[in-house]
């Protein structure tokens, strides 16, 4: 279970980004994950809390995007889902000038932070 | 004040930087790495070994590091070919990551040695996500774990430069499609080479080496449809990503603790275990 290196990688990356901002605090990250990216998300939240344990992050909520997967065959003109399992053969050739637009995003995309730890974002009840 | 800020930054970027940074330094000095993914008892190491005892009897030099969560047993299998191993013991870690491997390798590597076989941990997920610096991604399935391997791992298998089949010996008492397996490797990889290897008969051993030292002399590797698009913020511009390569996180992989193994293992040479304290 890789998730675990992934979310110590989220975790380091927000972090140095706090502390350039001068933020006391973060309340929620927002990562994009392809659907060909190899990461579970169940997984990646339960690893995330872990992570985020006596750092800067502790509390911060974790919201993972979700990215479809998409390929195109430039020839054909042709653009489909991939799907998964993936399909990455284009349906109208056999030819293989197949590109893959979207899917393997593994990327956080913003961070809000919060005026001290432990405080997370949207707790309206 | 702005409570949101957007960063836009690859998760893996820092592996990705470091796993550049890996293969530059080995191609300026001729060398290619191969990493190999698989599930465990997939026969990597037999195939391996017959390689590594391939290689050093047309005398290439050849090295190979071997991954995996507890024992040596596989570097003392692989040594036996009489090429330079390594093992390493990762103490539970699913994968290597770029760094890891560069520090394995700092000290160890001969200057001469033109390919590098890196044995990853037995998995199929976890290593995929990984860029070791390989220049050849190889990944493997034998013939008893179904014809369904690669639509079950598309990421391993997806992501592969090269696809071999191990074990074909025991492709009839498996019941192995060989049809069907090269169809669904096809789905996730189309235009990928596939071969059938057996380290018990002798069957198309050498074909990796030969993919190796293909590589080695400039050929270009299939390029997989999935490997093409890393995602946005994967591509940014270079030095963004600089300073996080300098920057001590919390892995503290302890390499360098035993650098043994200088030049060539002629003989029956010990291989060197190294625990990665991750």
């Amino acid at each position: 279970m890789h998730e675990m290196s992934i979310a110590a990688a989220v975790v380091e990356q927000v972090d140095r980004a706090a502390r350039e901002h001068g933020a006391q605090g973060v309340a929620r990250v927002r990562l994009r994950v392809g659907e060909l990216a190899g990461v579970v998300p169940q997984a990646l939240d339960f690893c995330f809390e872990l992570a985020c344990a006596g750092t800067l992050l502790e509390g911060a909520a974790l919201q993972a995007e979700s990215v479809a997967a998409r390929a195109r065959c430039t020839p054909c003109a042709v653009e489909w889902a991939v799907g998964m399992p993936p399909d990455l053969g284009c349906p109208s050739c056999a030819g293989g000038s197949v590109e893959l637009l979207s899917g393997r995003e593994l990327q956080i995309l913003d961070v809000e932070w919060a005026e001290r730890p432990g405080v997370q974002a949207d707790q309206k009840g | 004040m702005c409570r949101t800020v957007d960063l836009r930054q690859a998760i893996l970027a820092r592996n990705d930087g470091s796993a550049g940074e890996l293969r530059a330094a080995l191609a300026a000095r001729g060398t290619v790495a191969v990493n190999l993914l698989s599930s465990p008892g997939s026969g990597k190491t037999a195939l391996l070994e017959a390689e590594l005892g391939l290689a050093r009897r047309r005398g290439v030099p050849v090295a190979a590091l071997t991954a995996d969560l507890a024992t040596e047993n596989d570097a003392l299998r692989l040594a036996r070919s009489g090429a330079l191993v390594k093992q390493v013991l990762t103490d539970g870690l699913c994968h290597l990551e770029a760094e890891m491997l560069a520090g394995h390798l700092a000290g160890w590597l001969p200057d001469d040695t033109r390919l590098l076989f890196v044995e990853n941990v037995g998995n199929l997920v976890c290593p995929a996500s990984y860029d070791l610096g390989e220049s050849l991604r190889v990944a493997l399935a034998s013939v008893t774990e179904g014809e369904d391997k690669p639509l079950k791992y598309p990421t391993a298998f997806g992501l592969a430069n090269l696809v071999l089949v191990t074990k074909a010996d025991l492709a009839a008492a498996a019941e192995f499609d060989e049809t069907a397996f090269r169809e669904n490797v096809a789905r996730v990889n189309p235009g990928v080479e596939v071969v059938l290897t057996s380290a018990r008969t002798g069957r198309n051993v050498g074909v990796l080496l030969e993919r190796a030292l293909a590589v080695l002399d400039g050929a270009e590797p299939h390029r997989p449809v999935m490997s093409v698009d890393h995602g946005p913020g994967h591509h940014h511009g270079p030095g963004e990503h600089r300073g996080e390569a300098e920057h001590q996180h919390g892995h503290g992989h302890g390499h360098a603790e035993h650098q043994q193994g200088h030049g060539h293992a002629e003989h029956d040479h010990a291989p060197a275990v190294v625990r990665d304290p991750s």
